[in-house]
């Protein structure tokens, strides 16, 4: 039980994992389908963040008095996977807003129906 | 300035796309795109030669040693790589003023050319670095502007392929990443000969087990791994023309250079392919992916989706390599590389061609009727890169073959030299097919006629021709992809 407490951050990052990615399966709405995206990789940056925090560790700055360090080279790794996350967010949805302008619809089922439609009519 | 050839091999491209959303002018962005995309070639031609001749380059980023800095690192795998895929960009890029200017809107073309340029970057940078987090920098680097590229085609379903690469895309670096996370958190360091050294050390093998099953599923994802590749068809389908020339000969190439990385360089192959169904799970898939593409190519009715299918059972023939995983498989699987590249950059930019030609946006088999009188060099290269697509002798597609079988036969695996035939005869079923539509159908009434602008026509046949070439002259191909194969598989076994 105790191990299971000690290790909460990896259960909330295999719950965000597993909830993004059932988002972006179950869901035909293209802007939440991108939502669930978000989460996934949300998920990642936790796990890289949560191991590298020690409890009771400073930046890693030497300096008398302390002697714990927390590991940095992990949340430079995370700045630049968010930036990666923001940049395909954003890439996702200026294609949604473009996708909408030329269906008039963001529903998967929707879009799909109209590219069945233009096969039938050729 | 030699020194520092690895850095400017991925600075070069990555400068150049900015300066044209700067400059915004279309000839400087064409002059801009060609001028880099030769001087990728010539560096990594040079760089390449220079790793022959002296064994792997090591480039510290920034003067940061390894492994704490990151490393450029260019071997006789990474050097192959580099080769393949600034020679198709080296092609692609003289043909793209032309196609580019038929089907995009003028205001929009100099961003086509850019996301080309960060595209080349990604690609050229993925095969480059030493360093896992780098790579998948330029992993998503080379994906965000390839789905850029995607969504400028012609017609609006392009955007909803560009949007179903992206969520596939996504997923797929986003499971490398947890692998790499998870790899990281047992061996404490990124570079990955550091970490191939670190993890003879782990004791624990659950996190390295799980590291290996994101890996495989995420870079599956992305090279388009039976049956990971839904994303695949569309994307290639529906992009702009010299997109998916350029995209077909490279993108997926470069993910199976990540695979075979980490599967012989960075884990110990030895108990992967031992003590794990690796093998079988990959001859399995890729025999899936051989026969069962092929079969919907034969079927498809629009040639762009048909080629792109036949992409999905190329990948294929790759795949199959790393499960046989013995040097002659390996190497058939490497050659591939280079010889699927330059087989299907020939067709799609041929296919750009009379697109161009025909004003139509969607072409179908039929549509090719009486193509062998209407542009007959076209229609003949085109005649050719389908012979190399099918392995016959001669061209490069035999070359791969060959080493394949002789692979499986080294393996004892005499019946896969059956699946590779029915799969080669699969291939001929739908090759025949544009062969029969091009020149034993006469041309529709009213049909476009003449060639495509020499500077097209130049690019595809010639492209076509190399085809031949790497089919007769093996040193280079063949040679180097020996080499890397040994390369891998000498390194821990």
């Amino acid at each position: 039980m105790s191990d299971i407490a000690a290790h909460f951050s990896y259960w909330i990052t295999i719950f965000l994992m597993i909830a993004g990615m059932y988002i972006l399966i179950a869901r035909g709405n293209l802007l939440k389908k991108l939502i669930g995206l978000a989460i996934l990789q949300t998920s990642v940056y936790l796990l890289y963040i949560a191991p590298a925090k020690l409890i009771g560790g400073t930046a890693p700055i030497v300096a008398p008095g302390f002697v714990t360090y927390s590991n940095p080279l992990p949340h430079v790794l995370i700045l630049t996977a968010i930036v990666v996350g923001v940049a395909t967010l954003a890439l996702g949805l200026a294609i949604v807003v473009r996708i909408r302008e030329a269906y008039g619809s963001i529903e998967e089922d929707e879009i799909l129906a109209q590219d069945r439609a233009d096969d039938a009519a050729r | 300035m030699l020194e520092h050839l690895p850095a400017l091999q991925v600075v070069l491209p990555l400068i150049a796309a900015p300066l044209i959303v700067l400059v915004r002018s279309r000839s400087f962005a064409w002059l801009a795109t060609t001028a880099v995309s030769y001087a990728c070639l010539l560096i990594a031609v040079l760089l390449m030669s220079r790793v022959g001749a002296s064994g792997p380059i090591s480039y510290a980023i920034g003067s940061w040693p390894a492994p704490w800095g990151i490393e450029y690192r260019v071997d006789a795998l990474s050097g192959f790589v580099l080769v393949a895929v600034s020679l198709t960009a080296s092609f692609v890029a003289p043909y793209a003023q032309r196609s580019i200017a038929a089907e995009l809107a003028p205001d929009r073309q100099y961003l086509m050319y850019s996301m080309y340029c960060l595209s080349l970057a990604g690609l050229l940078g993925i095969a480059i670095t030493g360093d896992a987090f780098n790579l998948f920098v330029f992993l998503e680097i080379s994906s965000l502007s390839s789905y850029v590229l995607i969504a400028l085609g012609p017609r609006r379903r392009a955007l909803v392929a560009a949007y179903q690469y992206m969520l596939m895309g996504t997923v797929g670096a986003t499971f490398y990443v947890i692998g790499v996370g998870l790899l990281y958190l047992m061996t404490g360091t990124l570079n990955l000969v550091d970490m191939a050294e670190r993890l003879r050390s782990v004791e624990e093998v659950r996190p390295v087990l799980a590291a290996l099953a994101f890996i495989t599923v995420g870079i599956g994802l992305k090279l388009a791994l039976f049956p990971l590749h839904q994303w695949l068809p569309n994307a290639y389908a529906y992009a702009p023309s010299m997109a998916t020339a350029f995209l077909a000969a490279t993108a997926t190439k470069v993910s199976v250079y990540v695979l075979l990385r980490f599967y012989f360089s960075v884990f110990d192959p030895a108990p992967l392919f031992e003590r794990l169904p690796t093998r079988e799970v990959f001859i399995a898939l890729s025999i899936a992916a051989m026969v069962t593409a092929s079969l919907v190519a034969v079927f498809e009715r629009d040639v762009k989706r048909m080629f792109a299918y036949s992409s999905v059972a190329q990948i294929g023939y790759i795949t199959l390599g790393i499960g046989v995983d013995n040097q002659a498989s390996l190497t058939g699987s490497i050659v591939h590389l280079l010889n699927h590249g330059v087989t299907k950059g020939a067709i799609f930019l041929l296919l750009g061609a009379i697109a161009l030609r025909s004003g139509a946006v969607s072409m179908t088999v039929a549509s090719l009727a009486g193509l062998g009188r209407r542009m007959p060099l076209t229609a003949f290269g085109l005649v050719i890169a389908g012979l190399s697509l099918i392995g016959v002798p001669g061209t490069a597609g035999f070359i791969t073959k060959w080493y394949l079988i002789v692979g499986a036969i080294d393996r004892g695996l005499w019946w896969l030299v059956a699946v590779i035939l029915i799969s080669s005869l699969i291939a001929v079923a739908y090759v025949w097919r544009v062969v029969e539509a091009a020149y034993l159908r006469p041309a529709p009434d009213g049909a476009a006629c003449g060639e495509a602008p020499p500077g097209m026509l130049a690019a595809g046949l010639a492209m076509a021709l190399l085809c031949v070439y790497f089919g007769f002259d093996t040193s280079f191909s063949a040679g180097g992809a020996s080499d890397a194969a040994a390369m891998l598989l000498r390194g821990l076994r």
